[in-house]
């Protein structure tokens, strides 16, 4: 079994912000099935946190490079989770169930170090 | 700490009450910044909640993170000083912002709020058409998109009704007050508005049945709303009320599950919803208090006529055509006179449903309308003349406006033909 880093990733320019009652709401109940079911199925390591689009970057002598959003990345950084898995390739299958891919967005999958 | 929504209608809801809320606090001037806090604090539960799951009381969570995200925009405005007052309504109202206040209970004043924004709505202003547009816009979270697939019109048509009219009620001195005189006449503007909304829901244009079927269930929501206010729960209301929940109750037998439609007398009547029945009975027996008999009055009193047949052929048609001639003296209407011809036809025959069809005043009202050349196929069949009836319906054809009245109309046509084929020898009708 390895552990796996889930980010939520969503483009910046995204026209998908969630703009009616019936999309919220669809989201949300995507959302928690999804949650549930990685939960039961014994996948979910750490439920993890949803982030701020805001914040800053900072380099060596506590300069802040510039605040959030990050103009270099053309996403942004939704949450995060930890999932564990046989192997990447059940990661990545496991990851092709996320709600995020349902309004144009991504999963990145990234193995966690385990030596 | 993960209990799930309270319902499945929740977003909706909430929706209205916030914008309604925000709106009165910071004044009508200020709806495109309540609206852009609203919807920024629906975005952002959404995306908390599905890690931390739904707090227990998320009315409460809502209210006071709309609040402080309306008080972060006002700020981002950069002359916060000029909006000081509006910002000390905000925090005064209840607690400081970035506090946790659960309001336990909304207090009946919060529930006025949407009524007075359901009223600003209906101002005379503002085109009906706009009004239904901008309830549901602003009392039901439905976005420019999806009130364009509603009602068949483009994306760029639906913003600028909706932007026209937001500005027309963001110019109005302020919003309705419940206690002012045109109390009355404002509020025959919100049954009218409703009743199109409902409508729309139930015969609209939309080729999506679950989106038409939202429209009904928020018509029906705010009309609930109407009653549990005392000065506008009046007897027109309850009869607004009854006729949309005796209507409803036959959309389960109207509606297949592959979204086709069936028409009153075919359809299986054990689908009905008798708890509706029953609710809109009970209903339209409280709207008989009051000496004015309104429109509403009398389309309820036909929804229930069908309502307790026990089949098509059972049912008092006698009685429904007189209903059909009392609500065309009180509103003239080519449609209503459609409907009357057809109740014409079940008392006195198809040949005599064909003159009532045909004497119509203003016929050429229902040029688009694909219901009244399908009422004359239907009757033609029934007059045993399929070669003239596959004409209409195919007439009908030309003007149906989504698959489902598409598939009804084809299936009719179908018939014709069988019977065309069939020789000269009609089939029972079944």
């Amino acid at each position: 079994m390895s552990e796996f880093l889930y980010l939520y990733r969503l483009p910046a320019d995204s026209p998908n912000m969630p703009d009616s009652a019936r999309n919220m709401q669809e989201r949300l109940q995507k959302w928690t099935a999804w949650f549930k079911d990685l939960e039961t199925r014994g996948y979910l390591r750490v439920l993890g946190h949803p982030l701020e689009t805001a914040g800053a970057v900072v380099t060596e002598g506590g300069r802040t490079v510039h605040d959030g959003p990050y103009a270099e990345s053309k996403d942004i950084v939704l949450g995060y989770s930890v999932v564990q898995a046989k192997d990447l390739a059940e990661a990545r299958t496991i990851a092709g169930g996320c709600p995020v891919l349902g309004y144009g967005g991504m999963v990145e999958v990234r193995p966690i170090r385990q030596m | 700490m993960t209990t799930s929504l309270p319902d499945e209608h929740f977003f909706r809801r909430e929706s209205g009450r916030l914008v309604s809320t925000l709106t009165r606090m910071l004044g009508v001037h200020h709806l495109a910044l309540a609206e852009d806090a609203v919807q920024e604090t629906l975005a952002a539960a959404v995306e908390v909640w599905a890690f931390r799951g739904v707090p227990e009381n998320p009315s409460a969570w809502l209210t006071t993170a709309a609040r402080n995200r309306a008080v972060s925009l006002l700020r981002r405005e950069r002359t916060a000083r000029r909006f000081a007052p509006e910002i000390g309504r905000l925090t005064d109202a209840e607690g400081t912002p970035g506090t946790e206040s659960p309001v336990a209970h909304l207090p009946p004043a919060l529930r006025d709020d949407e009524l007075r924004m359901m009223f600003s709505c209906c101002h005379p202003d503002i085109p009906e058409d706009a009004q239904v547009a901008l309830v549901l816009s602003l009392l039901s979270g439905f976005s420019a998109h999806e009130l364009a697939e509603a009602f068949l019109v483009s994306r760029a048509a639906m913003e600028k009704r909706l932007s026209r009219a937001k500005k027309a009620l963001s110019g109005t001195r302020g919003l309705f007050e419940l206690e002012a005189r045109d109390f009355e006449t404002r509020l025959a503007a919100v049954h009218r508005a409703l009743y199109l909304l409902f409508n729309e829901g139930y015969h609209g244009a939309s080729p999506d049945a679950a989106v038409r079927l939202d429209l009904c269930r928020e018509a029906m929501r705010l009309a609930a709303l109407l009653l549990e206010h005392a000065p506008a729960a009046t007897p027109a209301t309850h009869a607004l009320a009854a006729l949309m929940a005796l209507d409803a109750a036959r959309l389960p037998a109207r509606v297949d599950e592959a979204g086709d439609l069936t028409e009153l007398s075919r359809q299986d009547r054990s689908r009905w919803d008798a708890r509706l029945i029953a609710r809109g009975l009970e209903l339209l027996e409280s709207s008989a208090r009051g000496e004015v008999v309104s429109e509403y009055h009398l389309e309820a009193a036909i929804a229930a006529t069908h309502a307790l047949a026990p089949s098509a052929e059972k049912t008092s048609w006698g009685e429904i055509v007189e209903l059909y001639d009392a609500l065309l003296r009180l509103r003239p209407s080519p449609v209503v006179a459609l409907n009357r011809a057809v109740a014409v036809a079940e008392q006195l025959g198809p040949e005599r449903g064909l003159q009532a069809l045909r004497s119509i005043p203003g016929t050429e009202r229902l040029a688009a309308y694909p219901f009244y050349p399908a009422a004359l196929g239907e009757l033609e069949l029934r007059c045993e003349r399929p070669a003239d009836a596959r004409r209409h319906f195919r007439a009908a054809h030309r003007l149906a406006r989504n698959p489902a009245e598409r598939t009804f109309l084809e299936r009719r046509i179908a018939e014709c033909e069988r019977q065309l084929s069939s020789g000269p020898h009609p089939t029972v009708r079944g």
